[in-house]
């Protein structure tokens, strides 16, 4: 039996219009997700991978439009569906975790409410009751007690907060979370509880997850195949251990050996040259030729395909051949 | 008054320096007149910084790290405490002589985006100190300006002397910024997180330069962040603080080998590493940093540490010199 994918995304494009111009933020981004696995999104600001999760719950802000390609989930493609369906699997299907629990919640409105009204928007039968029974079941599984859903958001810290935020993802049960940058606005110690926690969440619930970050450390440790974008493109994707041993991209490459690594002593960073594009004027062909040591003739013409260097490992530059592959 | 010598390798002394922030009274308690209640943002830390040295202070937010730099700049009062720079007591200095001092120790800020005057063209911004201190004007700042923008890396200098700060990258404008802070070649710089809001790729240029700088201008840094990767990487020794004060300080050679202090080590393994093999085995630690409004008695890390004894509760541990520059406030043996 061939296994269906949990998540199909075919040549995505998203184009946001802007007044000096078109900015394609995510261009040709092609991958499948099974049930279960973690998946890294990896790259700088502007690289298109927060573009790339919000796409995937059709919530790209405006003046952002999905400009081409699919987008699968359970084979049902996401892109033509109308609205009231597309709500029924943000929240149920699909959990977000957004970066910045300080503004995701509402001030004014118990813990309690949040998991109420989201219970009660995907299962109207539902009394208030039930769900805030359902609810404190979640919390007491995010390690905050049952008590606290009488509590405003004001009275939690930025982990707790986050703790919540996690907790309204996964309340439905859905079977893919995307987690957008989780820890950034927290300290080392309760970034690595909140990570902890929801890895075992995962687990526990059976869930495929997306985490995007800008910390290449983070996504290493816990995903099983990573994406790195740069630019909006994907420059490579492949599993974690063989991004680790053999980077292909030169952009991967140079990145890897410019994170500072608390296990090594007299470790020698080196810089990557220049600055990422200016989205609204991208460089002919290849992205990241202007910044690349190995650059070609070829590169500044042409913008170069996804290319199997190996058989799970693919990457877009040309130092690997010239011929494009199919993504599985 | 007995006047404090220092030996010459010491470019800044801080001692038993306190910042107390009054917190704003509830209409209610102002009522009922209760006492005046602080937030302990730094409470009594002392630390000397040697000549050419990269001093590093780390923690996590709310440890007081920021506040601590910018007390040794003068940007704030100390509550108490004195600041030493080049012997001399600065703890009290005022109009002149606090701006005369200004020349020799400059601050770069967190956010690039706010600290460069939107209005300003960057020739102007980074020139500004020249002309605040009456040191050149006209054609004569612009080449200094020039030089030093060709020393950060923003070229061709002459490009980019006439733009605003919205058209450039974050990355260019904390060069800018730090352009700016050795434009009068001051001896001495904070560098409060400097690249942790710049994008990854970028940041070990912004390092490098400030390495770089250290050498050729023979600049001594106070850094201040909280990531220990990066402090690792770049500091000599470092000071770890935790609300208000510091519990450990080692050279990075003998606080990476051997963190003594629970909390120094439950940070450590709190850092993720770029490896997937790698699997950390991370300490942990109960509940969060608590409000630096009501202290906890004793080691004020004592309730959350998972080694504390009956001693941790009562009474606050001093920093103790263990073995050579490597300091540690513990009662653990």
């Amino acid at each position: 039996m061939i296994k269906l994918p949990l998540l199909e995304i075919d040549s995505l494009a998203v184009d946001y219009q802007t007044g000096r111009g078109r900015v394609r933020a995510v261009d040709d981004v092609s991958f499948r997700l099974e049930k279960g696995e973690t998946l890294g999104l990896a790259g700088e600001s502007g690289s298109g991978k927060s573009t790339l999760g919000l796409s995937i719950m059709r919530l790209v802000p405006y003046p952002g439009v999905i400009a081409n390609g699919h987008i699968k989930i359970d084979e049902t493609d996401i892109i033509k569906l109308p609205e009231h369906e597309m709500r029924s699997i943000r929240g149920g299907k699909v959990g977000y975790i957004f970066q910045d629990p300080m503004t995701s919640l509402n001030p004014v409105k118990k813990i309690g409410a949040h998991f109420v009204e989201l219970i009660r928007t995907h299962e109207p039968t539902t009394s208030e009751k039930e769900a805030l029974e359902r609810a404190k079941t979640v919390l007491k599984n995010l390690g905050i007690l049952p008590e606290r859903i009488n509590d405003y958001p004001h009275q939690f810290s930025g982990g707790m907060r986050q703790r919540i935020m996690i907790g309204l993802a996964i309340a439905l049960n859905p079977s893919l979370v995307i987690a957008d940058e989780p820890t950034t606005a927290l300290d080392v110690i309760v970034q690595e509880k909140i990570l902890e926690l929801l890895e075992s969440l995962r687990k526990i619930y059976g869930m495929a997850l997306i985490l995007i970050s800008h910390d290449l450390s983070i996504i290493l440790e816990r995903c099983d195949r990573i994406i790195v974008m740069y630019a909006g493109h994907m420059a490579e994707y492949t599993t974690g251990a063989e991004l680790h041993r053999a980077p292909k991209h030169p952009y991967t490459e140079r990145l890897l050996r410019s994170i500072p690594n608390i296990e090594l002593s007299d470790q020698k960073l080196s810089a990557i040259p220049g600055s990422p594009p200016n989205m609204l004027n991208p460089p002919e062909g290849c992205r990241f030729w202007p910044r690349c040591p190995y650059v070609m003739e070829i590169c500044r013409l042409k913008v170069p395909p996804l290319i199997a260097a190996e058989p799970s490992h693919l990457v877009r530059c040309f130092l690997y051949g010239e011929k494009g592959a199919k993504i599985e | 008054m007995g006047k404090k010598v220092l030996r010459l390798s010491e470019i800044v002394k801080v001692e038993n320096l306190r910042k107390y922030f009054p917190v704003q009274k509830s209409f209610l308690e102002q009522i009922f007149a209760r006492r005046m209640r602080y937030v302990k943002a730094v409470d009594d830390v002392t630390f000397p910084i040697k000549k050419g040295e990269i001093f590093t202070l780390a923690g996590e937010s709310g440890c007081g790290k920021t506040t601590t730099g910018r007390l040794v700049v003068r940007l704030l009062n100390p509550t108490s405490g004195k600041i030493y720079f080049n012997d001399l007591d600065i703890t009290e200095l005022q109009g002149e002589k606090l701006r005369l001092l200004r020349r020799k120790m400059q601050i770069i800020f967190q956010d690039p985006y706010a600290s460069l005057n939107p209005r300003m063209r960057i020739g102007d911004a980074v020139g500004h100190p020249l002309e605040m201190h009456g040191l050149a004007k006209g054609e004569d700042k612009e080449k200094v300006v020039l030089d030093v923008l060709e020393k950060v890396g923003l070229t061709p200098p002459q490009q980019f002397i006439n733009l605003h700060p919205h058209q450039l990258s974050g990355g260019q404008r904390q060069r800018a910024a730090l352009a700016r802070s050795i434009i009068l070649q001051p001896e001495f710089i904070v560098a409060d997180e400097p690249v942790s809001m710049i994008d990854v790729s970028l940041r070990t240029t912004i390092i490098d330069l400030m390495l770089g700088f250290r050498k050729e201008l023979g600049l001594t840094y106070l850094f201040i962040t909280h990531d220990l990767a990066v402090a690792k990487y770049i500091s000599d020794r470092i000071a770890v603080m935790y609300l208000g004060k510091i519990i450990e300080i080692g050279s990075k050679e003998r606080l990476f080998l051997k963190p003594m202090h629970p909390y120094t080590q439950a940070l450590m393994s709190a850092i993720p590493v770029p490896d997937p093999k790698r699997k950390r085995k991370p300490i942990e630690l109960k509940g969060e940093v608590p409000s630096a409004i009501n202290i906890p008695s004793g080691c004020r890390f004592h309730p959350r540490c998972p080694d504390k004894k009956e001693t941790c509760a009562l009474k606050e541990p001093e920093l103790v010199e263990i073995e050579k520059d490597h300091l540690v406030a513990c009662h653990l043996d």
